[in-house]
């Protein structure tokens, strides 16, 4: 086990990453940089990679074995995604927050102009935002009316050290993505069939000269109890005892291990 | 007349303006080569482009961060972007932008920075970048290309078109003698403009003249220069530069860039490895610039005609 990492948001965007890969984007093995044709996802909290490895490995771009490299030396899963070494179903090098939406808005655009009809996917943290590079890309996207291209927020919250509330407030996150010029949507991020439901909704409002926003509602460390709901999970990884007792709450999970 | 003689300014052009000429040749030869700016076409010369290829053309407004991180998600779709702002809003401003979404992620991004160093001139030094050489070349697998005249921005922008993987271009505002029309452009090559036994000088940039005026004057005191024109700082001509130091024993640096981090640098570590020789710099000493005429700045902050002559003597009396 990597004993460092990021468990928190990894567990509360579980659901989003899951219903993401398994049902509605169209993606295409063997993995190709450029994903002509296919739907490309850009993760741009990257700190939750340990949930993008999870999901890209049991939807085949890897082995599940090659998890146990995680965070160590010589493996090709950084503990920021990176493309350098080359896995599979990384487009972008993720980590210093606030860029991945205008690397998706750029590849949105690209798809444009290369007449390729597939879709573009981003998840951002909600603490992300204070980042000022995304507001740049919230304003460029709408106005280029780029229409292939859905973010999702991961609104659980938190961030590093406290609360968003405390920390810097996002304020009325709808109101401010609505007069950018976004089509908003709302999502329970831990409930799959509301993440399913919405992930569908947001596709049907593609194509009418908006970008679309799901915002997305989730609770830190969802699944295990002592992790949930809190910022205190954000960048501490469990223990061994901590690991086997989080472990024994998902008993769905134990077989990869 | 010797042949280096041909080396004359009939006309003078921007450097500036050898990028948009060299943009829209591209364009014309590759349909993937795209543009965008960041509210600045008129000044880098991309109206050209913009006007031939409307659909290719992608202004992004005053926002360089979104800029650099959109490129580098067109270029994941196979497209080749060119970025074009002003050198400072091209490196500095956007650094950790370039380090992580375009260098480490190795997007064939193309970053095109206009207006750089002292010759911008009235604006001073705020928009004024001496460090942005040092900047892009310390990040790996960056090419650094900073071309010397109208012909050689106009060639270099059309070869990295054909090249894969991220470069920083680097040109500048100021009308300056457009001499390298003949001469051919390959990326990482050095190019020799004299043969000489004396002293060598490297040259990059809008300092090439510089360098080849003082070259010019000295040979007339018996004082025989072999010039070199430096316009890929990274990866360096390593074999050009050694061959050249290995006959003369010594070496003056010519650049419109700070002392540290710059070109002449990046010679002092090849030599020092292989054959260190006495070097004399020819660029900003750790200061930043100012308003004024870009001759007066070039010769107020030691990078006239007359400072690269003095430098050769200085090399050649130690």
């Amino acid at each position: 086990m990597a004993k460092s990492g990021h468990p928190g948001g990894s567990l509360g965007c579980a659901d989003f990453l899951t219903a993401l890969y398994f049902n509605t984007l169209n993606f295409k093995l063997p993995f190709s940089m450029e994903g002509h044709g296919e739907d490309l996802f850009f993760l741009s909290n990257g700190h939750i990679s340990p949930l993008l490895y999870s999901v890209l490995s049991r939807t085949g771009h890897f082995e599940v074995e090659e998890l146990n490299t995680f965070r160590k030396l010589n493996s090709r899963l950084q503990g920021h995604p990176a493309t350098h070494e080359h896995i599979p179903g990384v487009r972008v090098a993720t980590g210093s927050l606030g860029q991945g939406l205008s690397v998706a808005l750029g590849a949105a655009l690209g798809k444009r102009l290369n007449g390729d009809s597939s879709l573009v996917y981003v998840l951002t943290g909600d603490g992300e935002l204070q980042e000022g590079q995304n507001w740049e890309a919230i304003m460029c996207a709408a106005h280029y009316k780029i229409d292939n291209l859905i973010v999702t927020v991961d609104w659980n919250g938190q961030q590093i050290d406290g609360p968003n509330d405390e920390v810097i407030s996002l304020g009325d996150l709808q109101g401010k993505w609505h007069s950018f010029g976004w089509e908003v949507l709302h999502m329970e991020g831990n409930q799959m069939e509301d993440v399913v439901h919405i992930l569908e909704m947001a596709k049907r409002k593609l194509h009418q000269g908006k970008p679309v926003v799901i915002l997305m509602r989730t609770i830190m460390g969802f699944g295990v109890d002592f992790m949930m709901g809190t910022h205190k999970w954000h960048g501490v990884a469990p223990n061994d005892e901590q690991a086997e007792k989080a472990l024994a709450q998902l008993p769905q999970t134990l077989g990869d291990f | 007349m010797n042949t280096w003689d041909k080396y004359q300014s009939i006309v003078k052009k921007a450097t500036r303006n050898g990028f948009g000429d060299g943009l829209l040749e591209a364009a014309k030869m590759n349909p993937k080569v795209i543009a965008l700016c960041a509210d600045l076409a008129g000044s880098l010369k991309m109206d050209l482009f913009e006007k031939e290829f409307p659909e290719r053309f992608i202004q992004v407004g005053i926002a360089e961060a979104n800029m650099m991180g959109m490129a580098a998600g067109l270029a994941t779709t196979g497209l080749i972007p060119y970025t074009g702002t002003f050198a400072n809003f091209s490196t500095g401003r956007v650094f950790d932008q370039i380090r992580q979404s375009i260098a480490y992620s190795e997007k064939n991004v193309k970053i095109a920075a206009s207006h750089a160093g002292l010759t911008l001139g009235e604006d001073g030094a705020t928009h004024q970048i001496l460090e942005d050489i040092g900047l892009m070349k310390m990040l790996p697998g960056m090419t650094v290309i900073n071309p010397a005249d109208y012909a050689q921005t106009k060639a270099a922008t059309q070869a990295i078109a054909d090249y894969k993987g991220p470069v920083y271009l680097r040109f500048g505002r100021p009308d300056w003698p457009v001499f390298l029309e003949n001469e051919k452009f390959e990326i990482g090559k050095a190019l020799k403009l004299k043969d000489g036994k004396d002293v060598t000088v490297i040259a990059t940039g809008h300092l090439l003249w510089n360098a080849l005026e003082a070259v010019r004057q000295l040979e007339g005191e018996g004082i025989d220069c072999e010039l070199l024109n430096i316009h890929t700082i990274k990866p360096l001509d390593n074999e050009a530069i050694l061959n050249s130091v290995r006959k003369t024993g010594r070496v003056v640096s010519c650049e419109e860039h700070q002392r540290n981090g710059g070109l002449g640098d990046s010679i002092a570590q090849l030599l020092s490895m292989n054959f260190p020789a006495p070097q004399e710099y020819v660029a900003v000493n750790d200061s930043f610039g100012e308003s004024g005429k870009p001759m007066e700045l070039m010769e107020k902050y030691g990078l006239g005609i007359k400072d690269v002559i003095e430098k050769i003597r200085k090399v050649l009396s130690r």
